[in-house]
């Protein structure tokens, strides 16, 4: 590249061709920065899946495509499926995202339209602190504050929906239910700071167009704000998904621990997270850590599909929304 | 230059050089308009007369657009602003009145085009949703008028329910007139709604508003002389917050009586 340079300068008067060939020079180095950080992002994850995937030989070699789909988790008799982990990582996330979402861009909606500015910031301010929270103290708050409480909300709740199975069985406070909650609780900021970014990026002349036509200030919210910044609400979304997915010490502390598929959300369950950190140290075999490296890869997977198929959504709804 | 075009649009009363005495569509008495402490407007009176092309032009920065938009009062949008004076639209205060039901009545359009993230039918059919009307065949009644008044039916009748954003600039902003007209406003205001568009899309929202008068009175804003010359009956000259001339647009553009409006005109500043 650099001698086709210099060969075409030859012709140009020699100051011009030394400042082209320098500024070239400058201009293949920053290239190569640039292309060296992107590519070095790739290398790791590349080398992440790498490292898994080689790891989890043995385990993917003995149970093959049944590791996915039995749910004995037996390490005395060797026998690994991961299915009762990966509903329990779904359903918690799932559950979640359901009690943050609506919450979350309420909340969001309200900071970016509706409060006052000076209310709006301060609340933020407090937003993003909860943000920062370290989720073992979120994991704490489960065990100290938020069990107990359900523990006197859950038996009227159950005596009404008690005929729902995902209400029945006895409650023992840890809980799919619980882990769900707890981690409602720590995406929701995710969700009510980056949406109310996004609202307040909407071009105002696009708000004021509904108001002219004589929409009130909720119409013109509803109508055309939001719909204008559902794209980014939806990738706010997205992110806390995948948080949620993978969130490790909040969720150990008060899922339960056990791995079983049970239809009611109040029973203990595990997620592929939880049991990663806790067994890890004590695994005993090459097969047992093998299996553990191969729920790695499991969730990793997990987290792609998710992520692939949610933007698959958004480019599906707003390709419908542009045709 | 363009100056003929005028007279030929413009109809009775220039001949005495004073407006016609007919009841006035909007009129603004004594009129200040502060930005927090700052005061942006200083004492303006006018009258909008009914049926005809209003233009305000002046330097940028000089009070012409915070004029219009206390016209629909859309300025409250803008937190700390204050107006104080009277406007009257066809004598009722506008302070007065409900604020979705004066922008009902006095429509806008933006500098830039701003449809909505919807379909085109949806956008044009939107402002009549909002103010009640769900009858499908009413709503498609009125988006084919609005777009035939907006001399964009035939260019997009074939794709309704395409999204508004594959339109052209140009396109857009006729969309946008479209949009404002489906309320059947009785005043329309336009915010430089040709700044962002080639001479050809231009010359096309300026026989629109040839047309639309007929049926709406119409207050543009503009930085181009010329198109006030080419679509206005009246022309206000706003400077530092003050409206220095208003009358005819043949006397502003031919025998201005201020000195300011002369220099303006003529290209000496501005």
């Amino acid at each position: 590249m650099a001698s086709s340079a210099s060969r075409t300068e030859n012709t140009r008067p020699r100051r011009v061709s030394r400042f082209l060939t320098r500024a070239r020079g400058v201009e293949a180095v920053a290239h190569g920065v640039a292309f060296l950080a992107a590519s070095t992002i790739v290398a790791i994850t590349a080398l992440l899946v790498f490292e898994l995937w080689i790891n989890s030989a043995l385990s993917r070699h003995k149970f093959g495509w049944d590791f996915l789909f039995t749910s004995t988790w037996d390490p005395i008799s060797g026998q690994f499926g991961a299915l009762p982990f990966i509903f329990g990582t779904v359903v918690t996330s799932a559950l979640a995202l359901l009690i943050s979402v609506p919450l979350g861009v309420g909340a969001a909606i309200f900071l970016a339209e509706l409060a006052p500015p000076k209310i709006s910031d301060a609340l933020t301010f407090c937003i993003e602190l909860l943000a920062a929270v370290p989720s073992v103290i979120y994991g704490l708050i489960g065990i100290f504050v938020l069990i107990p409480a359900l523990q006197t909300i859950v038996p009227p709740l159950k005596s009404v929906f008690g005929f729902l199975p995902i209400f029945s069985g006895p409650f023992y406070g840890v809980s799919i239910f619980s882990a769900g909650i707890v981690l409602a609780v720590m995406v929701v900021p995710f969700i009510i700071s980056v949406s109310r970014e996004i609202l307040l990026a909407v071009p105002r002349d696009l708000r004021e167009a509904a108001l002219a036509l004589g929409a009130t200030r909720w119409e013109s919210t509803w109508d055309v704000v939001v719909p204008f910044a559902k794209t980014g609400i939806v990738g706010s979304i997205f992110l806390s998904l995948a948080r949620a997915l993978g969130e490790t010490m909040a969720v150990t502390m008060v899922i339960g621990n056990t791995p079983r598929i049970q239809a009611s959300l109040l029973a203990p369950g595990y997620s592929i997270a939880a049991v990663i950190a806790n067994e890890f140290r004590e695994a005993a075999g090459d097969l047992y850590t093998s299996s553990l490296i191969e729920l790695g890869l499991v969730l990793f997977a997990l987290t792609i599909v998710i992520n692939g198929a949610a933007r698959l959504l958004i480019l599906a709804t707003t390709g419908k929304a542009a045709s | 230059m363009n100056l003929p075009s005028v007279n030929k649009g413009a109809a009775s009363g220039e001949v005495g050089q004073r407006p016609p005495e007919s009841a006035p569509k909007l009129k603004s008495t004594n009129l200040d308009f502060y930005y927090g402490t700052y005061k942006a407007l200083q004492g303006i009176s006018l009258s909008i007369h009914p049926n005809r092309v209003t233009a305000f032009i002046g330097p940028s920065g000089c009070g012409k657009s915070t004029f219009l938009r206390t016209l629909n009062r859309m300025y409250e949008t803008v937190r700390h602003t204050r107006a104080e004076g009277e406007i009257l639209l066809d004598g009722e205060d506008i302070f007065a009145l409900e604020v979705s039901q004066l922008r009902r009545r006095v429509g806008m359009v933006f500098q830039r085009s701003n449809p909505f993230p919807k379909s085109i039918f949806e956008n044009v059919a939107y402002g009549p949703r909002v103010n009640g009307t769900t009858r499908k065949a009413d709503l498609q009644e009125r988006v084919e008028r609005s777009l035939r008044r907006s001399a964009l039916w035939e260019e997009v009748k074939d794709k309704l329910h395409k999204s508004a954003y594959d339109l052209s600039g140009g396109q857009q902003q006729r969309l946008c007139i479209a949009r404002a007209l489906a309320v059947d406003p009785e005043v329309l205001l336009l915010d430089e709604p040709c700044s962002a568009l080639d001479p050809i899309a231009t010359a096309k929202i300026e026989d629109l508003l040839f047309q639309i008068k007929d049926s709406c009175t119409v207050v543009i804003v503009t930085h181009n002389m010329q198109q006030a010359a080419r679509v206005a009956d009246y022309t206000g000259f706003f400077l530092l917050g003050k409206m220095i001339e208003f009358d005819s647009t043949k006397v502003i553009f031919k025998t201005p009586s201020r000195k300011e409006t002369e220099d303006y005109i003529t290209g000496r500043f501005g």
